[in-house]
């Protein structure tokens, strides 16, 4: 039976605890309006839409609960780093729910009191046990237990991080630190007041040992406020310092997820939804490790999660140096825990850079003089081979022989020079100068009658996929369209038996998410072999488009960094699908690197 | 050389220790690769722009070493940031990066608007 001890249901020691809940109530609620204004209306409205949609409510609802308290994610990743968050996340909020239904169910009257749900051991005291006062004080000392498993790996973590397998971890600022350490002292701290009152309140297996061994050290076990006071203020601390601490993460992403689910761009580098984005980096530096750039230890401090702290302090120098010389491959992106658009941001920046300095306005009058294409017929392919394949004429001329020899009507839409597609201005930011190209691109390609537009370079089809809303018109990437044809029987290859190694393309893998079709199609012509780390994690050749201001002799540690990783077991030959890591690899490598298309036409069965 | 006034066209000597060009400096800073050019052309014949217009980064490059940007930038203007021209540089030139910072430094005359 359960009654209450403290008649007044108040003691001086919870006034640390109610300030700091009060101010980061507070301080969450004033942001989550300015996230709201500062949203454009027509995104403002397609939020509260997707609020509203089941389809979306069920997502939220499962993101929610996988990624902020059960950190599913994080678990596929690393069971050690998994448990420790899961443990202290999903634990802290058992504990705060089950004092919340003890309150409802032995004292409803007193619900109304923000402390009193979390200090409730503090105010009851028990007469005579029931199986249900037990059961919730088993769940209690439970889940205590797994928090403090969780804090203690913690702990470990901060001084020695490789034990739970990150190379580098984040430097803390000074508010993280005390964010850090009174975090670490709340649940040992509630351990200690609770094993204090545990002799008047109640308890089970944690708390119990710990009132005995106080009876048997202290004179006066009975004043047991110093250590409420004590786990009171460290937690009035911990909120306090919430909002200035990478721990602002965890009310903000509860906002993040249902933005992220409901589609919306970032437009700009610290408003609306980059602000949302910017308050949910939990800090962590996965995306140190992720960053290709790493290789070279003077790049560390150009990784996305400073980025996000330069954002935050406004300061424009390095928030530029940063965006500017990012390689836009999206590994930090595709590893993060929070899916945080680390390429969206710096394009956004970018993209207000060149809107505020740029005094060369573009002009391409010219390309109203560019001939039309002739007319295709219904069966015809539509084959562009971009800028980059250009300077790489093995790339066209083995597509074009894989083509006959599959006997595929086709077309080419660059033989007189191509007209760029517009990804290499949009990623310097100039979003409106590559809509010309975009605009001029789609009707050459639409008039043209094709229905298929076949495309050897990653990054171009990444453009033409996203932003070309091409109608009747199915883009595919060569390696898409040629595995296509091998299955449906009209490709005929031998196997080769060498070894090969694939190199996915980072806006081929992680932009459009194509993995299986080259491997598939890989397979049928020679032998595969894994890199050390490939699809999502694969590593970016250094030759990106997208970092515009990485030098030439910067760009080289991270080829071979990359080509390390791709001949970690001794292939033959290095197979890529896109024409700038071929030129890009071709410099440095220690075994040949072919083009997928070339390795194909090399192992046609011949009729 | 004395100019005797005997030309058909007007003198091209260039006076390059005359050129105070505060521009090229600051473009420098930006970028500062702009020195390494030895100007051999396989910027400009691997142009994609090029074969569209008369883009020629390579002379670009001449004049705003030369003080006499009014003549060429009106060509940047066709530039569609492929980056060709990065990747057939033999020295190496982010050449990419050296356009975005001339758009920053130097600016377009009105009428060539």
């Amino acid at each position: 039976m359960m009654k209450e001890r403290i008649l007044a249901a108040y003691d001086p020691f919870v006034l640390p605890f109610v300030f700091g809940m009060t101010f980061v109530l507070a301080y969450c609620l004033v942001a989550l309006v300015k996230v709201l204004i500062q949203l454009k209306p027509a995104d403002r409205q397609k939020f509260f839409l997707s609020l509203i949609t089941p389809a979306t409510i069920v997502k939220n609802i499962r993101d929610l609960f996988c990624d902020c308290l059960f950190h599913v994610k994080l678990w596929k990743r690393n069971k050690v780093l998994g448990y420790m968050h899961s443990s202290i996340a999903f634990g802290w909020f058992m504990i705060i729910l089950l004092g919340h239904v003890e309150t409802v169910l032995y004292i409803p009257e007193r619900l109304h009191k923000l402390y009193y749900p979390i200090f409730f051991r503090y105010f009851m005291e028990v007469k005579g046990e029931t199986l249900q006062g037990s059961f919730f004080f088993f769940l209690m000392d439970f889940f205590l237990l797994v928090i403090l498993s969780g804090i203690t790996i913690a702990i470990f973590k901060r001084f020695r991080s490789r034990i739970v397998g990150m190379r580098r971890t984040t430097k803390l600022t000074l508010t993280d630190r005390i964010g850090l350490y009174s975090l670490w002292a709340i649940f040992p701290l509630r351990w200690i007041a609770e094993g204090f009152t545990a002799g008047v309140a109640g308890g089970s297996f944690m708390t119990i040992p710990i009132n005995w061994l106080l009876h048997n050290f202290m004179s006066k076990p009975e004043n047991f406020t110093a250590a409420w006071w004590a786990y009171s203020i460290a937690l009035g601390t911990f909120m306090t310092v919430l909002p200035f601490t990478r721990y602002m993460h965890i009310p903000a992403e509860i906002l993040l997820i249902p933005m992220r689910n409901a589609g919306l761009p970032v437009r700009h580098t610290r408003k609306g939804f980059a602000l949302a984005m910017l308050y949910s980096c939990p800090s962590c530096g996965v995306c140190i490790d992720a960053c290709p750039m790493g290789v070279q230890k003077k790049n560390v401090q150009d990784a996305t999660v400073y980025m996000v702290r330069n954002l935050k302090r406004r300061n424009p120098k390095r928030s530029l140096e940063i965006a500017e010389k990012c390689l836009m491959c999206g590994k930090c992106a595709a590893l993060c825990q929070v899916q945080m658009d680390a390429c969206g941001l710096r394009l956004a920046y970018r993209t207000s850079q060149e809107k505020e300095h740029n005094q060369i306005p573009a002009d391409f009058g010219y390309l109203g003089a560019v001939d039309p294409l002739p007319q295709l017929g219904e069966q015809k392919v539509l084959y562009y081979a971009g800028c980059m394949s250009s300077l790489t004429p093995v790339i066209s001329r083995s597509v074009q022989q894989v083509l006959k020899a599959a006997g595929v009507d086709y077309e080419l839409m660059d033989k007189d020079g191509s007209i760029c597609c517009g990804r290499p201005l949009m990623l310097s930011g100039r979003q409106e100068e590559a809509r010309k190209l975009i605009e001029k691109n789609r009707q050459l390609i639409e008039e043209s009658g094709a229905r298929i537009l076949l495309v050897s370079c990653a990054i171009c089809y990444r453009i033409f996929k996203e932003q070309y809303d091409l109608i009747g018109v199915e883009v595919m990437h060569y390696t898409e369209y040629f595995n296509r044809l091998i299955k449906e029987g009209r490709l005929h290859v031998r196997n080769g038996h060498q070894t090969l190694v694939y190199h996915d393309p980072c806006d081929l893998g992680r932009g459009c998410g194509i993995y299986d079709a080259p491997r598939q199609a890989l397979r049928a012509v020679g032998q595969l072999v894994p890199a050390a780390k490939e699809r999502e994690e694969s590593i970016c050749c250094g030759g990106s488009v997208g970092s515009l201001t990485l030098r030439y002799e910067d760009r080289e540690p991270i080829t071979r960094g990359a080509l390390d990783n791709l001949t970690a077991n001794n292939p033959e030959q290095i197979v890529t699908a896109c024409p700038l890591c071929l030129k890009t690899f071709g410099r440095f490598a220690p075994v040949p690197v072919a083009d997928f298309a070339e390795v194909l036409a090399q192992n046609l069965e011949q009729a | 050389m004395i100019d005797f006034g005997y030309g058909l066209t007007p003198s091209a000597t260039l006076k390059i220790e005359k050129v105070d060009n505060p521009l090229f400096e600051a473009l420098h800073q930006l970028e500062p690769d702009v020195s390494k050019c030895i100007a051999c052309g396989s910027c400009t014949a691997s142009c994609s722009a090029g074969v569209f217009t008369e883009m020629s980064l390579r002379r670009v490059i001449l004049s705003l070493q030369r003080g006499r940007e009014k003549e060429t930038l009106p060509m940047l203007q066709h530039c569609m940031l492929c980056g060709k021209c990065q990747l057939v540089c033999p020295r190496g030139i982010n050449t990419r990066h050296l356009i975005l910072s001339i758009g920053k430094v130097y600016k377009m005359e009105d009428k060539a608007l």
